[in-house]
């Protein structure tokens, strides 16, 4: 039985929910058309949902100067690849011995870590430290080691997995088997804990996907640039375009540039709309796992 | 980290059996004192006149100069204003909000109609702020952008449109409109799972009585929920000395015009550091946040822990 009350919530619902899709759509749908609007067209009427003129003026000009956004995809995925296994790897080993309850300074090994989510050097310490010890700037290790590598948030997540979710029985006829601590982690517990690393990988590939900060404060090499960064560099000037591209002979005004500078955005995301919903269930679960601690 | 070896009741195994674990924890904690601890021997970079050559312990230690030379400046009071004030405001919104959408996303049946809602909510959390800033620029620029062409010039037939980027008086609106468009998905799934943890019954028993499902919410959910808003806000203020720095310097394009509005303490250490060169004044600033926002944390989670153990972070 549902009652008219009911019923009139559940309306209302709707109509919010649909109101509230709209408005987290429709911004992406107003960059995709403004990046196939004609240029001249979008100078004088501005991006518009319904543009007069359409063109693929601004995709011919991506096309023609396609090496530097297939060497931005490149970058961005060699870092999110490289970053997310070992992002993987550094916070399950932790996690794994944090998990352990009875080794001796274990109070002490958790508190390294979990001041670490107190505490911050802030960016000015932590970027002299990167750039006159580690002499990091311009490498890729830039991209991948600074802030985004291992967090303490992410190690106390899987460690409460690993307690709660592998039996301490499993261990011990482990052990009596003759396996070593090295091998009951990768052939026991890593098997084990799938989903729990998945969601980690998955939130880890995401931030190192999006990671712009990194590049503004390390990177001044163009050929080190991922799409992130050379977005960035376009936002601030859409001259960056030209000397990014290395077309001496373009300048900003043979550019298309108010539609390209959508159209690269477009290139930027519409891989990542197209997969999000595949994978939108896991990321939910993760940010949920995130937010409730243990 | 070697443990020294305790031959106590609760350890009877030698160093020998634990030597596995501590060089499993050798990574991370490599990691750790990279990225976290040395850091912390920079700090002392507030009270020196920094210079490349010197390097950090060899500058010149020059007591509280920098701070006196930062609070001599209109920006110190403005940047930590803004910081303070849009996180107070932000937090109020999140919780009213994510509640709001979260009790009404309860209520839509239909798995279908529930995904779609979900995904298409959530997907500007996903987003880069650089790329929320081409968003907004579509929307924003005076010249092309949507809203003075097809709304201020078009629907309401103004002459002229108004310059967004240039005028600081709109921009605690506009911060507060996309930082509130970008995360209100994420606050409903945060409120969504206490919701899903109410038991049933308490509904049922409220129906029976003939409740409305208004009277249900102000007698059942939001009793119910109190704890969680609680845990959430006090969490929350543990961060207020904290900004998004993307959304900062990112959605306002970097424009000088905007700082009164949109300078926070990130962005200020940001640009003192890299754009005007004043590494005192921004080691100052920076380490000022790091002390401020310690205490603030540590404040809020021995709160937190009062209130209820589990949720603290230590």
């Amino acid at each position: 039985m549902v009652s008219k009350d009911q019923k009139r919530w559940r309306a209302a619902a709707h109509i919010v929910m649909i109101l509230l899709s709209a408005l987290a759509l429709l911004p992406f749908l107003l960059l995709i058309i403004a990046s196939f609007t004609d240029d001249t067209v979008a100078l004088t009427n501005g991006y518009s949902y319904f543009p007069e003129k359409w063109s693929l003026g601004a995709y011919a000009y991506i096309i023609s100067n396609s090496s530097t956004f297939v060497r931005g995809y490149g970058m961005t995925i060699v870092v999110t690849v490289l970053g997310l296994v070992l992002c993987i790897i550094l916070t399950s080993l932790t996690a794994y011995v944090l998990s352990k309850r009875d080794i001796p300074g274990i109070k002490l090994m958790n508190l390294i870590v979990i001041f670490t989510m107190l505490f911050n050097g802030g960016l000015v310490a932590t970027y002299i430290n990167y750039v006159t010890i580690f002499n990091i700037k311009d490498t890729i290790w830039a991209l991948v080691v600074p802030s985004l590598l291992m967090n303490a948030f992410n190690i106390m997540l899987v460690r409460n997995y690993f307690q709660q979710n592998i039996p301490e029985e499993i261990y011990e006829s482990a052990r009596i088997d003759g396996a070593n601590e090295l091998l009951i982690f990768l052939r026991l517990v890593i098997p084990l804990s799938v989903p729990i690393l998945a969601t980690i990988g998955l939130m880890s590939g995401i931030a190192y996907w999006n990671d712009w900060q990194n590049s503004l404060y390390y990177i001044d090499d163009k050929s080190l640039y991922t799409i992130q960064a050379i977005l960035n560099s376009i936002n601030e000037s859409i001259t960056a375009l030209a000397s990014i591209a290395g077309s001496a002979g373009a300048t900003v005004a043979d550019l298309p540039s108010t539609t390209i500078r959508m159209a690269v955005a477009a290139v930027a995301i519409l891989p990542v709309l197209l997969v999000y919903p595949f994978f939108q269930k896991y990321f939910a679960a993760g940010l949920m796992a995130g937010s409730v601690k243990g | 980290m070697n443990g020294k070896k305790k031959r106590g009741t609760r350890t009877r195994k030698g160093f020998r059996h634990y030597l596995p674990y501590y060089l499993m924890f050798l990574p991370g904690l490599a990691y750790l004192i990279i990225n976290n601890y040395m850091p912390l021997y920079g700090l002392q970079l507030a009270f020196k006149n920094f210079s490349y050559k010197k390097g950090i312990s060899g500058s010149d230690f020059i007591g509280f100069k920098n701070f006196k030379f930062l609070f001599a400046t209109k920006d110190a009071l403005i940047m930590v204003r803004n910081t303070l004030l849009y996180n107070i405001v932000w937090i109020v919104l999140g919780v009213v909000l994510g509640i709001t959408v979260a009790i009404l996303f309860h209520e839509v049946r239909g798995k279908k109609a529930k995904r779609f809602y979900q995904t298409a909510i959530l997907l500007p959390y996903l987003m880069s702020m650089v790329v929320v800033a081409y968003l907004a620029y579509a929307y924003l620029a005076s010249d092309t952008g949507l809203i003075n062409n097809s709304i201020i010039k078009g629907l309401l037939g103004k002459e002229n449109g108004v310059s967004w980027y240039m005028e600081a008086k709109y921009w605690p609106f506009i911060l507060t409109f996309i930082n509130q468009w970008k995360s209100i998905g994420f606050g409903m799934l945060l409120y969504l799972a206490s919701l899903l943890g109410i038991d049933n019954s308490y509904y049922e028993a409220a129906m029976l009585d003939g409740a409305t499902k208004w009277q249900q919410i102000r007698t059942i959910t939001l009793p119910l929920l109190k704890p969680t808003i609680i845990m959430l806000v006090i969490l929350n203020l543990g961060h207020v000395f904290r900004s998004d720095f993307g959304l900062f310097y990112q959605v306002p394009m970097n424009q000088g015009t905007l700082y009164a509005t949109t300078q926070t303490i990130d962005t200020y250490v940001y640009r003192a550091l890299m754009q005007t060169n004043n590494m005192g004044m921004s080691a100052a600033a920076s380490f000022l946040q790091s002390v401020v926002g310690f205490i603030f944390i540590v404040s809020a989670n021995a709160i937190v822990r009062k209130l209820d153990k589990n949720s603290s972070l230590f």
